[in-house]
């Protein structure tokens, strides 16, 4: 509402903090160019320099074009929500996510022969391993969980986003900390600490990012028109919030100097582990799950037509998940430097996890009773409900991993690559991929899909690819956990740690092939959704329900 | 304050701060009064605006 009222100022509020920010921004980061010894720095400078160029450049033009639609609108108009940003979030989402498929079978195939790194240092299974996992789960899962975010928080609190250009600002802010983050990977910029590898200035420029995502979201919240708070907003939340004090608390470092690429961390030894595990294992907790479950408790619903199996369940499941995971970051450091009770924990936690994970999968699937028919006619459902069952699967997998017995077979080898990969390609990417093809036709304006035929290809595809991936994984760690343990009768170890790796061979070209085919799915995606947008539909026989099923011409 | 005192707190009062956080938790999902907030709060996602 105070936009019509404030017709006059061309310029909102946050476009000018954001505007005078940017200035500062390119001061700051040109004298860093200018005044650093570390060319790596000087890159990163500059790049930041012109990001904040095209930012003010955006600004300047957004003031010129503000000027032409701002008629006189009646107060009581229904709410016009900000879908712009989130139509380049969907974009975003899927350039990164195949970006991030593509670098991950490059290393799978590495793995499998590793001669494919071309002796080139930037295709160094080391430097681009980090790239693969930041491109996944924050390049990919972190703008399908702001796009999606912003679109539920809109559409559940009947309110648009608050400010013109804080959401543009979270959106074009966040990918330019993940270009800073993988060119800095690529350049071997690390803090070696795992999901958390970009360095000080990368982590303090996400933080900034962050904070104004909060308040977009929070002043969402505050905004509603709605009084309750749709449970999958809290989710969003507990994600958002949850990120921003594991992030912080696991990034307190000490730069070098304020024009080095190098910082050291506060914490040292096991309390370094710990803090870097308690980040670890909540970024599974927060981010790939929290914010993936706010996706299933929005997207299942509206797609299967009904409302979630018990709102009640979802309450618990809220509680008890938020309040559980936290705690269970010490299993991965069983049998460390790491006080027993500690690890004893950690493990106890993970098994007690079992409980609000299966109670929301069971809140998911059971959605679609008296709808399961669905399942046989919409292939995006079906997407929808196998990544509840990867969820299951996959969170049943973890807490048996987590006891200390099991832990001892299963650390440190593929089998940890396999359960991972059932997570994030059965659970995170399959929701994605669902609620990506339930916003493209919401937010271009499109009747249906380009092709459901299409979407069922991916389907198919990329669900054998991920069973070629896991069963592969499963056999090769229990192999390698097994050679590493096995001793011969004069009591030596029975295997050298070549040996192992020869016997995995076999197994990694099983999973590259399956990885392959998860890509392919991808970009099977890619060109239907593209297609969507344009608003072109498929001539193919209906597999839609008959209720369902839209005119031939409805589309244009 | 020591190790001990630290590890001593978190292992008894830890629990006892989560069991009554789980108890909340319930108490407000299952509350009888707030069924029919709820029962709407379910629909949210399917109201067409």
């Amino acid at each position: 509402m105070t936009r019509e009222t404030t017709a006059k100022a061309r310029l909102s509020i946050d476009g000018w903090v954001t505007a005078a920010a940017l200035v500062i921004g390119i001061f700051y980061a040109i004298l860093t160019a200018a005044r650093t010894e570390d060319p790596l720095m000087s890159i990163h400078a500059y790049i930041f320099a012109g990001a904040f160029l095209l930012g003010i450049f955006a600004i300047i033009k957004a003031y010129y074009d503000s000027s032409e639609h701002q008629a006189n609108k009646p107060a009581d108009a229904p709410v016009e929500y900000n879908l712009d940003v989130i139509k380049a979030g969907v974009i975003a989402s899927v350039f990164w996510g195949i970006a991030g498929f593509l670098a991950g079978d490059t290393l799978a195939f590495q793995l499998a022969y590793p001669d494919l790194n071309f002796d080139v240092s930037f295709f160094n299974f080391g430097r681009l391993r980090p790239l693969h996992t930041s491109a996944v789960i924050f390049a990919f899962g972190g703008n399908v969980l702001i796009a999606t975010s912003f679109y539920v928080v809109q559409r559940t609190c009947k309110a648009r986003m608050p400010g013109d250009f804080a959401p543009w600002f979270v959106f074009w802010g966040y990918q330019l900390f993940i270009v800073i983050a993988a060119t800095g990977y690529l350049m071997g910029i690390t803090q070696s600490k795992e999901y958390a590898e970009p360095e000080w200035y990368a982590d303090i420029w996400l933080t900034i990012v962050w904070v104004v995502y909060l308040f977009v979201f929070l002043g969402t919240l505050w905004k509603r028109r709605e009084p309750h708070i749709y449970v999958a907003n809290w989710f969003y939340l507990a994600f958002i919030a949850t990120v921003a004090m594991l992030h912080i608390i696991n990034n307190l470092t000490v730069p070098v100097s304020w024009t080095s690429t190098k910082s050291y961390i506060l914490f040292a030894g096991v309390q370094d582990a710990l803090v870097q595990w308690w980040y670890g294992h909540n970024a599974v907790g927060f981010f790939l799950t929290a914010g993936f479950l706010g996706i299933m408790y929005y997207f299942v619903p509206k797609r299967a037509g009904r409302p979630v199996y018990s709102y009640r369940l979802s309450i618990v499941h809220f509680w008890s998940l938020i309040f559980m995971y936290i705690w269970a970051g010490p299993h991965h450091l069983h049998y460390t430097a790491l006080p027993d009770w500690a690890q004893t924990l950690g493990m106890t936690f993970s098994i007690m996890l079992w409980m609000p994970s299966w109670g929301g999968m069971i809140n998911g699937l059971m959605t679609l009773s008296g709808a399961w028919d669905k399942l046989r006619t919409d292939p995006v459902l079906r997407m929808l409900v196998v990544s509840i069952a990867f969820y299951g699967m996959s969170t049943f997998e973890g807490p048996v991993m987590a006891i200390k017995a099991v832990n001892s077979l299963s650390h440190y080898t593929d089998w940890t690559i396999g359960h991972v990969h059932s997570g994030a390609l059965g659970w995170v990417a399959f929701v994605s991929f669902g609620a990506l093809y339930c916003l493209v036709p919401w937010l271009w304006n499109r009747t249906q899909l380009y092709s459901l035929k299409l979407v069922s290809y991916h389907f198919w595809i990329a669900t054998f690819g991920i069973l070629l991936y896991i069963t592969s994984m499963w056999v090769s760690g229990i192999l390698q956990g097994l050679m590493w343990r096995a001793y011969d009768e004069l009591g030596f170890l029975e295997y050298s740690f070549v040996e192992t790796v020869e016997a995995m061979n076999p197994l990694y070209w099983i999973r590259a092939i399956g990885g392959a085919f998860f890509l392919i799915g991808a970009l099977i995606m890619a060109y239907n959704l593209w297609r969507t947008a344009r608003g072109d539909v498929r001539e193919e026989r209906r597999l839609l329900s008959p209720e369902s099923v839209p005119s031939p011409v409805a589309a244009e | 304050m020591e190790y001990n005192d630290i590890s001593e707190f978190s292992r008894t009062w830890g629990l006892v701060y989560l069991v009554a956080m789980f108890l909340a938790g319930i108490l407000y999902a299952f509350w009888p009064r707030n069924k029919s907030k709820f029962d709407h709060a379910a629909q949210i996602p399917l109201e067409d605006d």
